[in-house]
């Protein structure tokens, strides 16, 4: 008999994505799942699933889920994480609905350093809409709503939510990583890991922000995608750990 | 338990958490301030957690997380406020998820004043979020009936797994009169089997949501949520029927206003006018048949309301052109007189005597 060298993690559930080709949506969702199957907290998860690309979110975990208005997922995890002070929490947003809609709930759900996790997957688009410019388009990257190109001086800069909330005193763990390539994709999971370690220990708010792309929207293939964010995305939103106490560095 | 004189505000509090609330997620507005200010320091004795948030709209979500994990829990505000609440509202109904809503209503629109008034009322209970979605809304007159109707109001959103919303004014709120925590009477509630607790050994995941993609889908969960309203309406109707015995004129009022309307009565007896209160204390599921049935006994109604004429619509309905239905009200947080009320009734009554 052949070996089973991969399959599907128990953290998700049996249905197919609805995710676009070549979207990496699909590679966050495993990561995150593997590592709470690997954790051993499936049983006590509770995730949050946002509103855009995402918001089906709620039928793949395989763990109980609430499904929350767009950009509140922060203030629905901190109800849940306050009457379950002992399950594992976890908001999945995307950047229109953390960097834009919902700024308020995730900067003071970090401000209190509610004991969740976040995972921020930005993809600098609007994508569940159909390619709009999000808070995180970069300067001169065309969507839907800036056809010509971001103009600074119209929409201002894109805002960098990792370091923003990291000058914050209440989250625990905070890294941005990217699934590029196979070994960003170790990376990512490590830092995930992290951050479900840093809220089981009591730590505080810990969020992962995963750079992602939207071939769909960008109007790119799969694989041109890809390199377009490591030469555009990275050096705008540089990779690494924003905040961690000495314990989970 | 002997009677103790509280404050409108803090009996909110002081029922809630006797009626085992152990959530209370709010942001503070004036005049219900007294309200998270009392659940700030009480909760923490009894063993409940009290969460200031960002804002009304972090708040309401953070009940529909609590709600969704199957906390009794509770927010207040006032108007402004209100409004805020008034999508995570839409939410938490197409999602069932039980909680009650306490406003204590300032005059509006826009930022309006801080004084009592009643003009919320069609946001209240017509919706005022999105979508097809009914919550009972109650209107207690007394610093008793707020409590016993907040008590109530718990088992309600249980029984139903819907939002309740309790309305007051800044009169009732900030009013002190004698108190006694009473316990509603026992309702069958259904076991929170639905709550996302974490799936700890159930064997199958629990969704708290109300998104429903496919259009055939979402007219279904409106089918189902139509019914369980159609057994609302049928089951929670409340209401005052005060010297109704064929009088000249019956007078709708509810809430701070029915006891102002009370002294009108007695001051209209002296004068030998007849006049009766029919007074809604469920605002919805409101009690059309009551006003179509008195219609047979009376000339004419009036509605008499701290709005420009909300309330008044229900009335017809109710009255359903079988006698004329008049309107007076006071807004912006001025609060009707007696005598302007008198007067009124004098006028309508020449007329239709």
């Amino acid at each position: 008999m052949a070996e089973m060298v991969f399959q599907r993690t128990k953290g998700l559930q049996n249905r197919p994505f609805h995710y676009c080709p070549g979207c990496t949506h699909g590679i966050i969702h495993r990561l995150v799942a593997e590592v709470l199957e690997e954790l051993d907290v499936l049983e006590k998860a509770i995730g949050v699933a946002p509103v855009g690309c995402s918001v089906f979110a709620y039928d793949y975990f395989n763990c109980d889920m609430q499904e929350a208005a767009h950009g509140r997922a922060p203030a629905v995890a901190t109800g849940i994480k306050r009457v379950h002070p002992d399950k594992v929490v976890f908001t999945y947003q995307g950047d229109g609905d953390l960097a834009s809609i919902g700024t308020a709930e995730i900067v003071h759900a970090a401000m209190r350093g509610e004991k969740i996790t976040t995972i921020f997957v930005n993809n600098a688009i609007y994508g569940m809409t159909g390619g709009q410019m999000a808070p995180t388009t970069l300067v001169g990257q065309k969507a839907t709503t800036s056809p010509f190109g971001r103009d600074k001086n119209h929409a201002g800069s894109p805002i960098r939510m990792s370091e923003m909330l990291a000058t914050l005193e209440g989250p625990a763990y905070i890294e941005r990583v990217t699934v590029t390539t196979p070994a960003h994709i170790r990376k990512a999971k490590k830092a995930i890991r992290k951050a479900f370690e840093a809220q089981i220990q009591g730590k505080g708010f810990s969020m992962i922000e995963v750079l992602s792309t939207c071939p769909t929207n960008w109007g790119l293939s799969p694989v041109e995608a890809l390199r377009w964010l490591e030469e555009n995305m990275i050096p705008y939103y540089p990779l690494g750990v924003y905040k961690a106490p000495e314990e989970v560095k | 338990m002997a009677k103790v004189l509280m404050k409108g505000n803090e009996a909110i509090g002081a029922a809630a958490i006797k009626a085992g609330c152990k959530f209370f997620f709010g942001y503070p507005i004036t005049p219900q301030s007294e309200l998270p200010e009392y659940m700030a320091r009480e909760m923490p004795k009894a063993g409940a957690t009290f969460l200031q948030a960002e804002s009304e709209v972090a708040a309401i979500n953070m009940v529909y997380g609590a709600a969704g994990a199957g906390a009794r829990v509770m927010t207040s505000s006032s108007s402004p406020g209100i409004s805020l609440k008034q999508e995570g509202i839409s939410y938490i109904a197409g999602s069932e998820l039980p909680c009650v809503i306490v406003n204590i209503i300032r005059g509006g629109p826009g930022l309006g004043g801080i004084q009592p008034a009643q003009s919320d009322y069609l946001q209240a209970t017509k919706g005022g979020g999105h979508g097809d979605y009914k919550m009972v809304v109650l209107a207690p007159a007394s610093v008793q009936e707020l409590t016993d109707l907040l008590m109530e109001g718990f088992d309600i959103a249980d029984q139903y797994r819907n939002p309740v919303m309790i309305i007051g004014d800044g009169m009732l709120g900030q009013m002190m009169e004698p108190v006694e925590l009473r316990e509603p009477k026992k309702r069958n509630l259904p076991p929170k089997d639905w709550a996302t607790t974490g799936t700890g050994g159930r064997g199958h995941t629990n969704v708290i949501n109300s998104l429903f993609i496919d259009p055939a889908e979402c007219e279904k969960h409106n089918l189902k949520l139509k019914a369980k309203f159609d057994e609302m309406e049928k089951n929670e109707k409340k209401y005052e029927i005060y010297n109704c015995d064929n009088p000249d004129i019956i007078l709708a009022a509810y809430g701070t206003t029915s006891r102002i309307v009370k002294t009108v009565i007695d001051k209209c007896k002296d004068e030998g006018i007849n006049v009766g209160l029919i007074r809604p204390i469920s605002l919805w599921p409101f009690p059309y048949e009551v006003f179509e049935e008195y219609a047979d006994r009376t000339n004419a109604f009036l509605s008499v309301e701290m709005s420009m004429g909300q309330m008044v619509e229900d009335v017809k309905l109710g009255v359903n052109g079988k006698k004329p239905v008049y309107f007076y009200g006071r807004t912006g947080g001025m609060v009707p007189v007696p005598d302007d009320i008198v007067a009124e009734i004098k006028k309508i009554l020449g007329g239709a005597k």
